[in-house]
């Protein structure tokens, strides 16, 4: 009999919860029949078998949470061989199997694919692997740092003990709040947990600082107002403040890439392109996918980037590949009303701005007159290591040029 | 100790074995009376006389293939090539009899000949006249290559060659040959299938044979000036037989691989070098091998396009970086 395991499927994902069964008991199933439902950290996907065979047992019933490895059903007939449960961080280092081996064959322990269960592989170097193999390391764990994400050897940690990563132990801890039984206690969705492990391991562990303008959003207001009642006209869908504020966000981020970058440690990455991370909001927390090469994009087409992921994203329908590799996020809460605020950045990346809602206000303007003014409030925070003060302004400058004389980004 | 052109030591390694075997003779185009058309052999005529140094007609498959019987016989033939792109006219004698005979005769007839002479591109010769076969002799059983990339090893090499009882080729190269390297006075030889660390270093291996070691030693001088990363420069000296535990001694030190290789990429040597390195410590490695060859296109005669065909010192530094 063989184990279906709790599979892999987002880079964050650590456990699921099994939502839906699609399968029962003596079910026959071949490979890629959606045998059940996943809510992961992001979504809710469906599981595909990886194997064939019949539905033994049933181990996870729905609703229950499992870790990625676990096993959720017993499959028989399968023909892989049995997959054992990833071993915890401090497993010992893999024995020589117990199974009789041909004579004369050493049996030398096979190094552990770093195979994730969704099929994806984690990259690493040979030598990398051995030194996993021989440190017991599990290599689904480690980021890697080489060419491309490969792991290289230098990102094996010198023990499991040193592997187990700080952010997730700290996590997992519990901790000791008042608490009565009138108020209501709710476990951590598995969105929650990756919003709090990240959030607390940026805010620990980047240097943050912060820079803020206040930008002339009168032009960007009338040209809006234009542009929409021209859409009215041919019927094509509004343009929204935001994107108007994205695609100049990453035309200035193209031009200035500190921005578009990442720390990684030993060096910098600057990115070749502006991925465009976009926070969205979603039942229970917010989500943050990735708007690709968002500088060659146009206004329409950014726009409708933005609304396609905004509406799969409530509807919990976007693929795990479309959180990934964001180079710069921008999160918007004008719509709340919300006049200025700093976010936290969204590692690793160097930077994330936080625009608030266009206000009528009074300003003087360059005749020393007060006159009703649009303004709208753009903060930066940036990583220090990466990104700084005067780099993060150079920015800020290029982008409030941008939005205060907004025809260009209809080119 | 003393400076030495290449040249001068390959004139020396023969004029040392003509001293040394009454059997060895020297056998081309204008090796004689004109000096040589590189002037590797200037002197010998005058000094060893018509019986030691012959001047041949411009037939490299008969003249090749009269060398090959002699040393069947006895005599140690050592064979001078114009250019390297000339043995193609004489490839039968030199694949079918030299590299074959010992095999078909069971034993009984060996081939102890040395053919030698530049196989190099990079001088604005044109494309018929700059091959660098050093893989196509590597990839018949029965003969030997080596290309040496200094005057030190040209000398220790061409002797070791000479006395050598299987058919041994020696490619030289013209860009070398005015090139000075300290080489002592003593006789000493270099064994074929010996490769040399021709610097220490801990971050990457660039291994490579003849000028290319040249050039990867200036790109080893770049790196480490100014990305502080150590290459070491395997020379391999001789491509057959293959000191393959050198490769895997390096790979296992640094682990991560540059293969130099003015040869052409496709079925080069470098391909075959990143084959053993597969085969043989693919759990060294922490970058993928890469390679860094004569651009893959007939030699380029464009004199403003030629200098980038070879492997240049910036090509493997930005090559050396995508690993790093």
């Amino acid at each position: 009999m063989t184990p279906i395991t709790m599979p892999k499927l987002s880079d964050t994902m650590l456990e699921g919860t099994l939502i839906k069964w699609h399968k029962k008991p003596g079910d026959k199933i071949s490979i890629g029949d959606v045998i059940a439902e996943v809510e992961t950290d992001k979504a809710t996907m469906e599981m595909e078998a990886f194997d064939e065979g019949v539905i033994a047992d049933i181990v996870v019933k729905e609703g229950g949470v499992v870790k990625v490895g676990e096993p959720i059903a017993m499959l028989d007939g399968g023909t892989s061989a049995p997959k054992k449960a990833a071993p915890a961080a401090a497993a010992p280092a893999p024995k020589a199997p117990a199974a009789p081996t041909v004579p004369g064959v050493p049996a030398t322990p096979k190094p552990k694919p770093a195979v994730a269960a969704d099929g994806s592989r984690a990259k690493a170097s040979p030598l990398a692997k051995k030194l996993a193999l021989e440190r017991g390391i599990d290599l689904s764990a480690i980021q890697g740092t080489g060419p491309g994400g490969r792991i290289v050897a230098s990102d094996v940690p010198q023990s499991a003990a040193a592997a187990r990563p700080a952010a997730s132990a700290a996590a997992a801890a519990r901790i000791d709040v008042p608490f009565s039984g009138s108020d209501k206690k709710i476990p951590l969705s598995g969105m929650r947990r990756t919003i709090a492990e990240r959030l607390l391991a940026s805010k620990t562990q980047i240097p943050h600082f912060y820079l803020a303008m206040e930008i002339d959003a009168g032009p960007l207001s009338r040209l809006r107002k234009e542009v929409n009642s021209a859409s009215e006209a041919s019927g094509t869908p509004k343009i929204t403040v935001n994107d108007f504020v994205l695609l100049a966000a990453a035309r200035a981020a193209a031009q200035h890439p500190k921005v578009n970058s990442a720390f990684a440690g030993d060096s910098v990455v600057e990115y070749s392109g502006v991925h465009l991370s976009v926070a969205i909001s979603v039942e229970d927390g917010l989500v943050t996918p990735v708007v690709r090469e968002a500088q060659n994009l146009s206004l329409r087409g950014i726009s409708a980037a933005v609304k396609d992921l905004a509406t799969r994203a409530r509807g919990k329908k976007l693929k795990p590949e479309e959180y990934a590799g964001g180079t710069l996020t921008v999160s918007n809460l004008g719509a709340y009303g919300v006049d200025s605020f700093y976010a936290i950045i969204n590692p690793p990346q160097a930077a994330i701005l936080a625009v608030g809602a266009i206000v009528k206000k009074p300003v003087v303007d360059s005749q020393d007159r007060i006159v009703v003014g649009h303004r709208m409030s753009i903060s930066l925070s940036g990583d220090h290591r990466v990104v700084d003060g005067a780099a993060g302004a150079e920015f800020l400058a290029t982008l409030r040029k941008t939005l205060e004389s907004p025809a260009a980004l209809l080119l | 100790m003393p400076l030495t052109t290449y040249r001068k030591a390959l004139n020396d390694a023969l004029a040392e074995e003509i001293l040394r075997d009454e059997n060895v003779v020297i056998i081309g185009e204008e090796v004689a009376q004109y000096n040589g058309a590189y002037k590797v052999t200037e002197g010998l005529w005058e000094r060893f006389g018509d019986k030691r140094v012959v001047d041949t007609p411009i037939s490299e498959a008969g003249f090749i293939g009269m060398g090959i019987g002699a040393s069947m016989l006895g005599i140690r033939p050592v064979m001078e090539l114009m250019f390297w792109s000339f043995a193609y006219v004489a490839w039968d004698q030199i694949i079918n009899n030299a590299g074959q005979v010992r095999y078909m005769s069971g034993g009984l007839i060996n081939c102890p000949i040395v053919i030698r002479g530049p196989a190099n591109g990079g001088t604005n010769v044109g494309a018929t006249h700059s091959h660098t076969p050093e893989n196509f002799i590597a990839n018949t059983p029965g003969l030997k290559v080596v290309c040496p990339a200094t005057a030190y090893d040209a000398k220790g090499l061409m002797k070791t060659a000479i006395r050598d009882n299987d058919p041994v080729c020696v490619m030289e190269n013209t860009l070398l040959y005015g090139e000075s390297w300290e080489v002592p006075e003593g006789e000493y030889l270099i064994p074929l299938g010996v490769a040399d660390t021709k610097r220490e270093g801990t971050d990457v291996s660039l291994i490579a044979h003849g000028r290319a070691v040249i050039t990867a030693l200036k790109a080893a001088e770049i790196l480490a000036a100014e990305h502080g990363i150590h290459a070491e420069v395997l020379d391999l000296r001789s491509i057959r037989p293959l000191d393959e535990e050198a490769i895997v001694r390096t790979v296992s030190k640094t682990h991560r691989a540059v293969l130099v290789d003015e040869n052409k990429p496709f079925c080069g040597v470098s391909a075959q070098i990143s084959a053993t390195i597969m085969e043989k410590c693919f759990d060294e490695l922490d970058a993928p091998v890469q390679r860094v060859c004569a651009l893959d296109a007939p030699a380029i005669y464009a004199p403003a396009l030629e200098p980038i065909q070879l492997p240049t010192a910036e090509r493997i530094v930005a090559k050396v970086l995508q690993i790093s």
